[in-house]
């Protein structure tokens, strides 16, 4: 527990002393749903209507945008080779590492997410849903993403084959997640769709660092 | 070296290979003649949909064969990681663009048959749709297995997706049926014929044999190239090393 | 004859349908044996070349 702590402490640290990094993927995000409403136009019944599918969109899509770096510097400099060596179980390792992922991406988005729903002209019913989807639903884009990452290093072309692999995995996520908010705006059922994305999530947080850390081993051999 | 030695050599193989490939290649000329009488001469065409349904004996067989290359690359996956048989990844490999190809056989085939029932070439149906999330897996797949100097690497990080993928299937599906019955399309004619006449199910599973026999035949050409690729790259390293 | 090529009007979807179907199928089969040619063929070269090196270093 304590070589997870610092696992991720060390995470954290290396990400804000980069300072501009973690900020890139909110500004990812923000920017990605302005778009919207300079594609569709500034009709508020029109973009109220589509404003969960588009957070949870542009949410995909930026937590995956920091997704490549995940394993990529340790991998070169050969701290992952080290951390594998250490008494620590790659799973272990893994889980920290997604752990330091979420709160540097996952964790900016769910700040950011009300502001842009506020752009979009959501419903204020739908607000706390989207806070709690989001909450529930971005550890598992964390999650899944890692094995993704541990399955691309060194290979060629690794961020675009990232989203190649990652984003079809991710499907079921932005599915439940928008229903849930539009549930909660349409005043209908919420309730199943927030307990299928926690189900997710223990699911994944069962699954994924096994899968990782066998992604890592074979990549370290 | 010593891994790519796993590879070399697998003469029991080639020699089955030899035997299966030209039954294989019968079978489907035959089945797939008669498989194309039956489904143009004697199946009915549908009393509510005409001869247009005479695309479903192309159809649904190729929606299968989707299904089942995917399993099958999975499944060789677990054997490639669990056993480290050579030639589990070499099928795996050697599955994926037949896969492929077949998944887009199915998204094509039932558009080109969407747009005289549903008047629309594209519909957000939930099979069209998980049918191409399975067109995706596949794509992904080919995309990890060519992005690799390393055949080695290739082949374990492709197994793990495989793997992966294939626990994701059954939650994509479930997830897509969800969202298509909050979304239901109005035009959708429900395809799901519980009772399905014997003069139209014989075609259906004489073309689903001419396709399986098709896969083995072209998996079987495939594999053998891989095979010759596989002693390819040993004769290079050894003039590079050894030369 | 026509009547069977018209398919009840639908012509202009089955025939597609089975032409792709059945084109793409021999595609993939033509490539995959093209593939397998290919690479035996440069296989043959390269044991060739191997064989002529090994001659040399004899002599």
């Amino acid at each position: 527990m304590k070589q997870f702590a610092f696992l991720v402490r060390r995470d954290l640290s290396l990400a804000f002393r980069q300072g501009m990094d973690s900020m890139m993927v909110v500004v990812f995000f923000v920017i990605a749903v302005v778009l919207f409403p300079l594609g569709v136009g500034p009709e508020p019944s029109t973009l109220a209507r589509i404003s969960s599918g588009v957070i949870w969109v542009a949410a995909l899509l930026s937590a995956m945008l920091s997704l490549e770096r995940l394993f990529q510097t340790d991998y070169e400099d050969g701290s992952l080779e080290l951390l594998a060596l250490s008494s620590l179980p790659l799973e272990v390792t893994v889980l920290a590492k997604v752990t330091a992922h979420w709160i540097t991406t996952g964790l900016p988005l769910i700040v950011a997410a009300p502001v842009l729903a506020v752009l979009m002209q959501m419903e204020s019913e739908g607000f706390l849903i989207l806070i709690v989807a989001l909450l529930l639903g971005t550890p598992s884009l964390s999650l899944i993403g890692a094995v993704g990452a541990a399955l691309i290093l060194g290979s060629r072309r690794g961020g675009v084959l990232l989203s190649l692999l990652v984003l079809p995995l991710y499907i079921p996520v932005l599915i439940f997640g928008v229903s849930a908010v539009d549930g909660a705006i349409g005043g209908y059922e919420f309730k199943a769709q927030l307990l299928i994305l926690g189900g997710f999530f223990i699911g994944s947080l069962a699954l994924t660092p096994w899968a990782g850390a066998a992604g890592l081993r074979q990549a370290l051999e | 070296m010593a891994d790519l030695h796993r590879f070399a050599n697998p003469t029991r193989f080639l020699k089955l290979a030899g035997l299966i490939q030209p039954w294989a290649l019968a079978v489907f000329l035959i089945s797939a003649t008669v498989g194309l009488y039956m489904a143009f001469f004697t199946a009915p065409a549908d009393y509510q949909q005409g001869e247009s349904a005479r695309i479903m004996y192309v159809h649904v067989p190729a929606s299968w064969m989707s299904m089942f290359c995917y399993t099958v690359m999975a499944v060789a996956s677990a054997v490639s990681l669990i056993w480290k048989h050579p030639l589990a990844d070499v099928s795996a490999r050697a599955t994926a663009p037949i896969g492929a190809a077949f998944t887009f056989l199915a998204l094509a085939t039932g558009s080109l048959w969407g747009k005289p029932m549903w008047g629309t070439w594209w519909v957000w149906d939930a099979r069209l749709t998980s049918v191409l999330v399975l067109l995706f897996l596949h794509i992904g797949y080919m995309a990890l297995q060519g992005a690799f100097d390393d055949r080695v690497r290739a082949a374990k990080a492709s197994a793990i997706l495989a793997l992966v993928g294939f626990v994701n299937v059954p939650i994509i599906k479930f997830s897509v049926d969800w969202w298509n019955t909050l979304h239901q399309p109005a035009s959708v004619v429900k395809m799901s014929g519980s009772s399905i006449h014997p003069s139209m199910l014989w075609p259906l599973l004489i073309m689903a044999i001419a396709f399986k026999a098709y896969y083995v035949w072209v998996l079987l050409v495939r594999m053998r190239q891989e095979l010759v690729a596989n002693k390819v790259r040993i004769l290079r390293l050894k003039q590079v090393h050894g030369g | 004859m026509g009547e069977f090529l018209e398919m009840g009007g639908y012509a202009a979807f089955v025939w597609p349908a089975y032409g792709l179907s059945f084109g793409l199928l021999a595609l993939l089969a033509w490539l995959s044996l093209k593939g397998l040619k290919d690479t035996q063929k440069m296989f043959d070269r390269l044991s060739a070349d191997a064989e002529i090196d090994e001659r040399k270093s004899d002599k």
